[in-house]
């Protein structure tokens, strides 16, 4: 790796030198991870990384996802979705960035050489097995027991490994100590790529908890969820401090300090979830890894922070930041709501570790403190979504205000009536559904505020405004609404299904039923089935709805062939109205009896419509940020953005 | 740099003081209510009365015996650490698992009549936290992290 050439910059021979060196690691990486699909599908149990996970018995879809089923693989695979977004960013480089260029691909080159340590030295997924076994155990049943284990990695890679390119930009601004425009547009655009994949990847995380588990919920403030969390609170942050530094020149530091914790946390989670301090399906094993990983934190952190005190001063803004009642300061109020966030569920994530190491007490911090310390900041920040752009930047009257605080009160008065009627009393869901009905007001106007215009001044139709308007220089805009759209229906959603839900646990004969809501649960009878990696024991529920037949529902408890313990799945009758969850948590053929839990889950599903509309919030804006760059390219002095 | 400038920075230094130290108070009083203790039958005797109302994660294995079915899903058993035990009543329902002598995990509190009320049972999946010459003790720590219940929110 002859990745630290890159850094005796300011030699134009050396530049070329780091962009081959670049494409190098790239290419090796990916042909890496392909040679290594390739032994998992051949069962070449030769290699030990298939010995460990791999299995004949396996469908194909399994053995390809095995590639990050277990460490070694999923190190790998880091080293593979890294080389892609090394390659992809290193190609958006170029002159116009003058000395961050070299920089920026020294900067991940380190990273990027970290990683190929890691694969050749503690964890090794392509060492030789000496006795060579005819068959392997597969990977955990845990993660072969659903499609989603085939999506939900790529993504939060996606996310997480994609925080490198920020991050090095990043460095490369405070090594330089300047913060081009040319290299802001291309900091955003590198932001909201691993912004939508780690959108994606948390709520289906969540999902993923849903459809397997079995205790009827998509968030415990588990570590492992709070790790992929972290990041995509500081990268939302990040995301909107740097439109403020974009639009006004201001915060520049701010900006760049955000970005880098965005990758500082995606290294921490990683080290949160694989080192196994914290037991779960992510950690795979006790391994020397976690010690490496800590490592690189702390060197990683160390540098960031010695280049943030001592170059910072150097990016000087350009004007002062806005006061009083104006969007500035509810981007501000929305950076700081964002970091207070992040802060809560990181002290108490980290609380019980540092807890263990200084006392030797097992302790972890409940529920409550992560309900009682978010719930308020999340309401707040909902608040500041719908008064943010509702009002104008810069100072305004206050008939102005009025006029554009006012009418959106409407519908949130419309979503509170609605939420009582539904029988919903706790005040914080109640706050949260007026301050949504606010909110989705001001998005939604303001969001079609230039098609209005359009269709005023140049008496267009709605549609052909819209469409002028999504596909010209509105998109940027639209995305950002779009995405706020998505946060407003997730918020009322995680409110809505958080509190608002029913549950019975209850044992059950064969012929017997029972009652929750206006559903009648009836066990009918006990159903057997054989796939070539596992068998089922399925208890086949009968449900009806007030009285009217809704067919039946199948939880079951599967026994996989290569282990002891069987692991239920549940099964789900998804509704946009409400989920019927229900959970065997024991069958027991001798006697004919089931033990479920069954839930009602209103508006779960809306979570996740609202994610898909976030990540389409966010692709908009990527491929709308990355045409703003090619024009600032050609015209550093044009403004990217129509004011309002 | 004008005075001005360093005014400024004092009122800006002494804000983010005071706006860390309301955060640090709430943080730190909110994990101090809501702190889970992982503890064995040993550990809630040794607590007492303080170990009324707290949450508990209570570990150990399920005494021979001891399994009481109820109405519905109540269930009470006893669960011992091979040197101490302790009462406890759950009202979930058990997972598959669930048989006398196996390591189970359930979290809950110590209600008023002494006895641990649970909803929620977790088995361990393990053996790795029998001790390999006493076969009534246990390691804890390594019931804790080898249990996996269906039920369980956390061990993901």
């Amino acid at each position: 790796m002859a990745a630290f050439a890159a850094f005796l910059k300011k030699r134009a021979d050396l530049t070329t030198i780091a962009v081959r060196a670049a494409y190098g690691f790239s290419l090796a990486m990916f042909l890496a991870n392909v040679w290594m699909v390739a032994a998992l599908l051949r069962n070449d149990f030769s290699i030990s990384y298939v010995a460990q996970v791999g299995s004949i018995s396996l469908p194909t879809w399994v053995k390809v996802v095995s590639l990050w089923s277990s460490l070694e693989g999923s190190i790998l695979f880091w080293g593979g979705v890294l080389a892609i977004y090394i390659a992809v960013a290193t190609r958006s480089l170029n002159d116009s960035h003058g000395w961050a260029r070299p920089a920026a691909i020294g900067s991940w080159l380190v990273c990027a050489t970290f990683f190929a340590f890691l694969i050749a030295g503690p964890a090794q997924p392509f060492g030789t097995v000496v006795d060579v076994p005819t068959d392997g155990p597969g990977p955990n049943p845990l993660l072969q027991n659903h499609v989603l284990m085939a999506i939900h990695p790529p993504f939060l890679y996606g996310g997480y490994v994609g925080m490198t390119i920020p991050f090095g930009l990043a460095l490369a601004a405070l090594i330089t100590g300047r913060l081009s425009p040319t290299l802001l547009g291309t900091l955003r655009t590198s932001m909201l790529a691993p912004w939508t994949f780690l959108t994606v990847a948390v709520v289906l995380g969540g999902w993923w908890a849903y459809e397997v588990l079995g205790w009827g919920g998509y968030w415990a403030w588990d570590p492992v969820e709070n790790a992929s969390l972290l990041p995509w609170l500081t990268g939302t942050a990040a995301v909107h401090s740097a439109i403020l530094t974009e639009r006004r020149g201001v915060l520049k530091g701010w900006t760049l300090s955000l970005v880098i914790a965005s990758f500082l946390l995606t290294i921490l989670g990683t080290f949160m979830t694989r080192s196994g301090i914290f037991n779960s399906v992510h950690a795979f094993s006790q391994s020397e890894i976690g010690p490496t990983i800590l490592a690189f934190l702390a060197g990683a952190t160390i540098a960031s922070v010695l280049l943030l005190g001592f170059r910072v001063d150097l990016l000087k803004p350009d004007n002062e930041l806005d006061r009083g009642a104006s969007r500035d300061t509810a981007f501000l109020a929305q950076n700081l709501l964002f970091v207070l966030f992040t802060f809560t569920v990181l002290i108490g994530t980290v609380f019980p570790l540092i807890v263990e190491a200084v006392r030797k007490v097992q302790m972890s911090v409940g529920r409550p403190y992560f309900d009682r310390m978010t719930i308020p900041i999340g309401a707040f920040i909902l608040f500041v979504m719908g008064v943010g752009p509702a009002l104008p930047w810069g100072s305004s009257s206050r008939e102005e205000l009025k006029r554009r605080l006012l009418p959106p009160m409407g519908l949130g008065l419309a979503f509170l009536l609605a939420a009582l009627a539904y029988g919903i009393r706790t005040p914080w869901t109640l706050i949260t559904l007026f301050f949504g009905g606010y909110t989705a007001w001001v998005t939604i106007f303001e969001a079609l505020r230039p098609v209005r215009t359009r269709m005023k001044f140049r008496t267009d139709g709605f549609l052909k405004a819209f469409a002028q308007d999504l596909f010209g220089p509105g998109r940027r805009r639209m995305a950002a609404y779009v995405a706020h759209a998505g946060a407003v229906t997730a918020f009322i959603a995680i409110a809505v299904s958080s509190t608002s839900g029913r549950s019975l646990e209850q044992n059950l004969k064969q012929g017997e039923s029972m009652t929750l809501g206006r559903y009648s649960l009836t066990f009918e009878g006990i159903e057997h089935a054989q796939e070539p990696n596992r068998t089922s024991v399925i208890a086949r529920i009968g449900v009806t709805k007030d009285g009217k037949d809704l067919g039946a529902l199948r939880p079951m408890m599967n026994q996989y062939a290569t282990r002891r313990e069987s692991i239920g799945t549940p099964d789900v009758r998804t509704g946009l109205v409400e989920d019927l969850y229900l959970s065997a948590m024991n069958i027991d053929q001798e006697t004919g009896t089931v033990g479920l839990l069954v839930l009602i889950n209103p508006l779960v599903s809306w979570l996740w419509i609202a994610t898909v509309i976030m990540a389409i919030g966010g692709l908009m804006a990527l491929f709308s940020s990355a045409r703003v760059g090619q024009t600032i390219e050609a015209s550093p002095k044009l403004q990217a953005e129509p004011v309002r | 740099m004008s005075s001005n400038d360093g005014k400024k920075r004092v009122a800006l230094a002494l804000g983010a003081c005071a706006f860390a130290g309301t955060l640090l108070y709430f943080v730190v009083g909110g994990i101090g209510n809501n702190l889970v203790y992982y503890w064995g039958p040993t550990e809630v005797l040794a607590a007492g009365p303080k170990a009324r109302g707290a949450s508990i994660r209570l570990g150990g294995l399920v005494e021979a015996g001891s399994i009481k079915k109820g109405e519905g899903s109540n269930m009470s058993f006893t669960v011992t650490d091979g040197k101490k035990s302790f009462p406890v009543r759950c009202t979930s329902v058990p997972p598959q698992m669930f048989r006398e002598g196996i390591g189970v995990v359930v979290e809950g509190t110590v209600a008023g009549d002494g006895v641990f009320e649970s909803h929620r049972l977790m088995v361990s999946h393990g053996n790795e936290y029998r001790a390999p010459n006493d076969p009534a003790a246990i390691n804890l720590k390594k019931l804790m992290d080898s249990t996996e219940g269906l039920a369980s929110s956390d061990k993901k």
